[in-house]
């Protein structure tokens, strides 16, 4: 579905603040799969998510789409069908002064019957729970709610590939609960490649693979097992998920747990059986 | 009593049909030197509530008394002129760090950037720079190295402490933080908590924090109050709180992950208290507990 080879990306190449996001990173994502793609703030990650549908070309090496190349100019509106991003900042990322218009407005680009449109706009609110303020405008909203539209927004397109730059990072918890569900729902039953970058751990831990970055560069990769390596993990900036940091104090004083450990319930069956 | 709110409400666009009735009776005292927590869904008031305290949002009616300074409320209308009380005085007392404040930085250099806010408030000379060189250090960044450059060549954890020295050099007394840990990676979490509290400590002894992440609240904060549709829900203790499944419940509120691992294994049959808060009390209840089993 997603294949990145050799993917270098420099900021303001040649300037005096020169900066390299990516030193060559190559990783392949399969339809339908459901990847977590972690790391320190400036490891590279937002830079990888502008990549994916072609709002950045990679300085050197090659980004391709379902085989579609990115750098190819022709095939950036059938690129952007396909792969939709969801940002940090839903500020950024508003479009109309109503939110039904501003949810319709990637599928009225794709030229699809009106109809159409106002099926998926409240098919797409519905799914993100903001059906109620279709008629609203999206600046008097919370920026959790604002996140919210920005991602029915994508969702109306019915991208094959959704690509979360830590979209829930504002939400409250129940909104992000909420995104989730949608997320996984989506990946689940309508296989939907999902690409999640994110901070939370505990997120990343439900993804079929995990991708840690590190300073601009793929450090691991692997499912949730990854966690049992806890030098990758803490030299990427990150933490392990709670049960995984427990489960491994514990060890240390001295208390025997059997298999790898990540999630809560893995935990709880550990001490309770 | 530093801070004293008394029927506090607010209604956004009042007399029109996008009027919303954001606070509705609230009464709230925040004694000196505690760590608050408020928590609240997107939308229960919460950012609207302390945008009041430094009459960022003018106070419609009910009144905010914060130490010397009082704010009573005229209808929506600009307060009557005894009520008007020193707002460039006030605004150096509670000290207000907003959402990614990064994305407020504007100067030319870092030095610049912190020295604004001060300088706002009638700081000058060497006081000025003494204050900006000091807040500077305080939030761990070394003064030397990044006072001339330009904000924008920082990362962005960099950035956030930036901004937040702006804030420190005014010398507040109340520092109120909106999601002070929002976009951060675990470790910068971690690192921006423990350099509250420091600052806390040294320089601003009464500390709100708005927060979304229920460890954080659990862990960092003497008293959490939960706000829910405008109103004030509950105030208490993280422990008493936390403890209380069934006002979560109501509250819609998450559990942190300590205490709702914490329950699961009291449920599964393994005594440990429900209470726990911290990855530390947890480890303990569990040694402890287990021991007893063996």
């Amino acid at each position: 579905m997603l294949q990145l080879s050799d993917v270098k990306y420099v900021y303001n190449a040649g300037a005096e603040d020169e900066k390299t996001a990516l030193g060559g990173v190559s990783l392949s994502v399969k339809e339908g799969e459901f990847v977590a793609l972690v790391g320190h703030n400036g490891s590279g990650k937002s830079t990888l998510a502008k990549l994916f549908n072609g709002l950045i070309l990679p300085t050197e090496g090659s980004v391709r789409v379902r085989g579609m190349d990115t750098a190819d100019k022709k095939n950036l509106f059938d690129i952007r069908k396909t792969v939709g991003v969801v940002f940090q900042n839903p500020d950024n990322q508003m479009v109309a002064s109503i939110i039904e218009d501003d949810v319709a407005f990637g599928p009225e680009n794709l030229g699809l019957p009106s109809a159409e449109i106002s099926e998926r706009v409240q098919w797409a609110l519905e799914s993100v729970g903001m059906q109620d303020h279709r008629r609203g405008t999206p600046f008097r909203l919370s920026g959790g709610q604002k996140q919210r539209i920005a991602i029915a927004g994508v969702l109306a397109i019915k991208p094959r590939v959704m690509v979360l730059d830590e979209s829930t990072a504002m939400l409250d918890p129940i909104g992000r609960e909420e995104v989730m569900k949608v997320i996984t729902r989506l990946n689940r039953e309508e296989h939907m490649t999902v690409i999640m970058i994110t901070h939370f751990m505990e997120e990343a831990a439900l993804a079929d693979r995990i991708i840690v970055m590190r300073n601009g560069l793929v450090a691991g990769e692997g499912g949730k097992e990854i966690f049992s390596n806890r030098e990758l993990i803490e030299s990427a900036g990150l933490e392990l998920p709670l049960a995984a940091r427990v489960a491994m104090r514990l060890r240390e004083k001295g208390l025997k747990i059997d298999g790898d450990i990540t999630l809560p319930e893995e935990l709880v069956d550990a001490l309770c059986r | 009593m530093p801070i004293k709110i008394t029927d506090l409400n607010y209604v956004y666009s009042a007399g029109t049909p996008f009027a919303k009735h954001a606070l509705k009776n609230i009464n709230l005292e925040i004694p000196d030197g505690e760590f608050w927590g408020v928590i609240g869904h997107t939308g229960s008031g919460k950012s609207t509530l302390f945008a009041h305290l430094n009459a960022l949002t003018r106070i419609q009616s009910g009144t905010i008394e914060i130490d010397e300074f009082r704010l009573v409320g005229n209808g929506g209308k600009k307060p009557k002129r005894k009520h008007r009380p020193d707002y460039k005085a006030l605004r150096a007392r509670v000290g207000m760090v907003f959402q990614y404040p990064e994305y407020q930085l504007f100067a030319e250099t870092v030095r610049e950037d912190v020295a604004f806010g001060a300088k706002n408030i009638g700081i000058k000379g060497d006081e000025l720079d003494t204050r900006v060189k000091s807040a500077i250090e305080m939030v761990g960044l070394d003064y030397a190295d990044v006072a001339e450059r330009s904000p924008f060549d920082l990362s962005g954890g960099q950035k956030r402490r930036v901004a937040l020295a702006g804030v420190l050099a005014m010398h507040p007394k109340i520092l109120v933080l909106d999601e002070p840990t929002a976009g951060l990676d675990p470790r910068g979490k971690r690192d921006i908590l423990n350099l509250i509290t420091e600052i806390k400590s040294a320089l601003c002894p009464t500390v709100i924090m708005i927060s979304h992440n229920m460890d954080e609240v659990a862990e960092y904060c003497d008293k959490i109050a939960v706000m829910a549709n405008g109103e004030l829900k509950f105030v208490s203790t993280p422990r008493e709180l936390f403890s209380r499944a069934d006002t979560l419940e109501e509250l819609h509120i998450e559990t942190p992950c300590v205490t709702a691992l914490a329950r699961e294994l009291n449920g599964r049959g393994l005594n440990v208290s429900v209470a726990a808060l911290t990855e530390d009390e947890l480890v303990e209840e569990i040694l402890r507990a287990k021991g007893a089993n063996a």
